[in-house]
């Protein structure tokens, strides 16, 4: 298998705060990997680092090889990377359609042009990849009036929209119903399987992570503990020392 | 120059500062609770310097000239603190919930209302109070003559800093302040009483103001300008300070007074330039101001945007009937009526222009005009010094603004919110006094005058047909753009930036073409004016006309499109139906901004587009 992204040695403080501290870990291709920790752990600094929201301190972030730490955002995202946001970050005043519309219209690098309509840009491939997600009924409301879930999964659709290798998805069943994030989350792991892309995302809900994830990685004041697939994680001591709170069986679903 | 001649020059700084901190402090301690930038702080600041005026005669008689005098200064601050309550009580706490820039307008409506209300009551004169008794004479200061005024005042600024400081560490109002400032909800949430806390603070505020207004009486006579004079410094102390923070307003007007006093000296010609100068690098190379911190981005936005719809079928009609009117319009009115739809045409123009920054792109310019300005003048400069015709001139106005649009927007758009929005007005108000203080070039205060249209133009049935043509094509040109990528990008820009970055788009960059583009239509409309009226001076330059365009496009609704085309073609025909009726132009102004903000928190059209909506949804099954 390739490596699709790889972290090494990653560091970030905040002020005297150790966010992350030497943290290295690889994703291969096609594989779901989930990092897990209590609050605090550095998840989310260590996806912002990947993503290019934050700079890391030290170490460095390689997509396919390709070294991109410290890149912006925005040009991580050409090489291949989605993301959707812990807290719901969309076009609250476009259409699902047109929310969809404006990664492609970036995609192709039409974001200056001043004639041609921009809802008529591209539009069987938004179409599409809402239907993927099952929101096409949808397509002409505002995202703004959107319920919570609903939005999660526009989010899901844009992050696609460009045909990542790489999706990155900050808790993506974050504030949701319990039955919405399974099959949410049930929703995202078919679609990056059947198009062979990569994740990385973080999560507080346990049914989800050892649903979907192929390998789960440890987290605990910015340190990778422990790190393997789900039935090797859940047998870890040490994990069930410091994140399951010395709970002698395997995790049962928080909610 | 001399050492003692430093020094007496710094002292002179230093009172000016003290004068300047208690103007700036109180619009700093308002903005950092109640989150209103308080436009009507120079109206407090005059009505101040009035009202001492008016009780230091009397008290002065009845009390003896010490404590009269001092006692007219504290009743007189007292007196403007109770009208901030006034204005706190019966406007401000109805809009707390209505979009900031309506808040603002708000605040400026009651700046038109108070300077007429002004000259009212005391009339157009300057009015020169009193010296102060017992410190009127002057001191030695290394050879060098200094009134002791001066000296007791620059002991007034430390002395309220100090004062204040007890206020809010020492006291439980004040410590509830200070949090407040901080987090406005947790507050709330606290269950403290916040209309109290929010009267009490617009009170100490405008106290505060009313205060140097009436300190001011013994330096300055009282004048129906002060407002103005002062509220562009008092801006640029509070944003260079931080705004919300009491100590950074300090260290800012010191800076600026110091700036003023030796800035005179050394650049006479440049010392407005220089104060905005001085802020724009401050606020690009610490953007939240000397002490400031970043500001929270503010959620509310514009919550009700609904996604954009092309035209329907009755709206193209609409539009076809308004073009065939605009093109018969010469049959049925005559020069007078033609002069006044091109300046509709003209305005419309700008006020779109504005829109698509502000509405569609989300950063909110004070500073318009100066892109319109810019046009008039690079028309005007290139018909008076290059000797060019109309048709060469009038391609400079856009070139000119968009030169002007490029160079500042691309400090603008490191900014946001706020900051964003007083930075503009900072630059439109350098364009401004260069074009007032270089006389030698622009004219100065009389600007630049014979610029008229070249022979086969000239007749008014012509212009108004170029200026149709030429407005016309530049609206469906921005209107276009608002339904293409370029536009789509600016907003999605304004509804995430979070996201609009996650998606590959360059954001800065796109705002600051964004910036530049709608500069360069203000530019246009610039450039059409110019040859309309025959002159230009630095009017069209000034904050009122950047407020016209704000009002322009709040009035008509910034959430859609055809709202701020309407508010500037109403503009300019009630200007002119309804100034020449009056001696209170302003007043009633003022007054109508202040009803329409209070009845119509959306904007006009915006206001019945809602109510549009609301009756589709509820038809809806």
């Amino acid at each position: 298998m390739n490596t699709v992204l790889q972290v090494e040695r990653l560091a970030k403080a905040f002020g005297g705060v150790k966010a992350v501290t030497d943290l290295s870990f690889g994703v291969e291709a096609g594989e779901l990997l989930a990092i897990i920790g209590p609050n605090g752990a550095g998840k989310s600094t260590c996806f912002n680092m990947v993503g290019g929201q934050l700079t890391p301190d030290s170490g460095t972030v390689r997509l396919s090889g390709r070294d991109i730490t410290g890149l912006p955002p925005r040009a991580i995202w050409r090489l291949g990377v989605g993301r959707t946001f812990q807290i719901t970050a969309t076009f609250a005043s476009m259409t699902l359609r047109e929310n969809v519309q404006m990664a492609l219209i970036s995609h192709h690098r039409r974001v200056r042009a001043l004639w041609p309509k921009a809802n008529g840009l591209y539009r069987e491939e938004a179409m599409a990849v809402l239907a993927r997600v099952g929101m096409a009924d949808q397509a002409e409301r505002a995202c703004g009036v959107l319920a919570y879930g609903d939005i999660k999964r526009v989010e899901l659709a844009v992050a696609l929209a460009n045909e990542p290798k790489l999706l990155l998805m900050d808790e993506p069943t974050a504030g949701m119903a319990p039955g919405e994030r399974i099959a949410l989350m049930g929703l995202a792991a078919e679609i990056v399987r059947e198009r062979g892309i990569s994740v990385l995302f973080t999560e507080h809900d346990m049914d989800v992570v050892f649903a979907h994830a192929n390998r789960i990685l440890v987290l605990d004041r910015g340190r990778a503990i422990a790190s393997g697939p789900p039935s090797q994680v859940r047998a870890d001591p040490e994990v069930r020392r410091i994140y399951l709170g010395g709970a002698a069986e395997p995790p049962e679903p928080v909610s | 120059m001399d050492l003692s001649f430093v020094v007496v020059q710094f002292l002179t700084g230093l009172a000016s500062a003290s004068n300047l901190f208690l103007i700036a402090c109180g619009l700093t301690i308002i903005f950092g609770v109640t989150r209103i930038v308080n436009f009507a702080h120079g109206s407090f600041y005059m009505l101040g310097a009035y009202m001492a005026y008016t009780l230091v005669g009397p008290l002065m008689s009845a009390l003896g000239g010490v404590v009269g005098f001092w006692g007219a200064v504290l009743l007189a601050a007292c007196a403007v603190g109770l009208v901030g309550v006034a204005m706190e009580v019966l406007l401000l706490r109805r809009i707390y919930r209505a979009h900031e820039l309506f808040q603002l307008l708000a605040t400026f409506g009651v700046v038109l209302v108070m300077q007429d209300l002004v000259v009212v009551i005391w009339g157009p004169e300057e009015l020169l109070g009193p010296r102060a008794p017992g410190i009127s004479g002057s001191i030695e200061i290394m050879g060098q003559r200094f009134p002791e005024y001066e000296a007791v005042m620059i002991l007034a600024g430390p002395a309220v800093l100090g004062l204040l400081w007890l206020l809010f560490h020492r006291t439980r109002w004040g410590t509830l302040v200070r949090a407040a400032t901080q987090d406005r909800e947790m507050v709330g949430a606290l269950g403290v009483n916040q209309g109290l806390l929010f009267t009490g603070v617009l009170f100490l505020g405008a106290f505060l103001a009313g205060l140097a207004g009436a300190l001011q009486l013994p330096r300055e006579p009282a004048n129906p300008f002060m407002d103005f004079n002062i509220i562009a410094e008092a801006f640029v102390v509070t944003v260079i300070g931080g705004m919300g923070n009491v100590l950074g307003a300090f260290l800012a007007a010191f800076i600026i007074a110091e700036l003023q006093a030796f800035g005179i000296l050394i650049f006479p010609k440049i010392t407005l330039v220089l104060i905005f100068l001085v802020m724009a690098v401050v606020l690009v190379i610490r953007p939240w101001g000397l002490l400031g911190k970043p500001e929270a981005p503010s959620g509310h936005g514009f919550a009700t945007d609904r996604p954009l719809r092309p035209l329907s079928g009755k709206g193209q009609l609409a539009i076809a009937l308004l073009l065939a009117g605009l093109l018969a319009l010469p049959l049925v009115v005559d020069d007078y009526g033609l002069n006044l739809a091109i300046e509709v045409l003209v305005f419309a123009l700008f006020a779109f222009s504005l829109n698509f920054i502000m509405g569609n792109g989300g950063m909110v310019s004070f500073g318009h005009a100066a892109y319109f300005g810019l046009g008039a003048y690079g028309a005007a400069l290139t018909v008076k010094h290059l000797g060019a015709p109309m048709e060469l001139a009038i391609l400079a106005a856009p070139v000119a603004a968009a030169a002007g649009g490029l160079l500042f927007g691309w400090f603008v758009v490191r900014l946001s919110g706020v900051y964003l929005a007083m930075l503009t007005l900072a630059f439109a108000q350098i364009v401004w006094s260069i074009a007032f203080q270089w006389w030698e070039v622009t004219g100065g205060d009389n600007g630049l005058i014979g610029i008229w249209p070249s022979s086969w133009a000239s007749g008014r049935l012509v212009y108004y047909y170029l200026t149709l043509i030429i407005c016309g094509a530049a609206i469906a040109v921005l209107w276009r753009a608002v339904f293409a990528p370029f536009g789509y990008t600016l907003r999605a820009g304004r509804d995430s930036p979070l996201r609009t970055d996650a998606i590959g788009i360059d954001l800065r960059r796109h705002q600051w073409l964004g910036f530049a583009f709608a500069g360069t239509a203000a530019g246009i409309a610039g450039g059409v004016f110019v040859f309309s009226k025959g002159n230009v001076d630095p009017g069209v330059l000034s904050i009122p006309t950047s407020v016209d365009g704000l009002v322009m496009v709040l009035l008509g609704g910034i959430q859609t499109l055809t709202g701020p085309l309407l508010g500037g073609a109403v503009f300019p025909l009630l200007e002119a139906y309804v100034m020449p009726l009056t001696d209170y132009w302003r007043a009633i102004l003022g007054g109508v901004i202040i009803a329409l903000v209070l009845a119509f928190p959306t904007g006009i059209v915006g206001f019945f587009d809602n109510r549009a909506h609301v009756a589709s949804e509820a038809r809806e099954p």
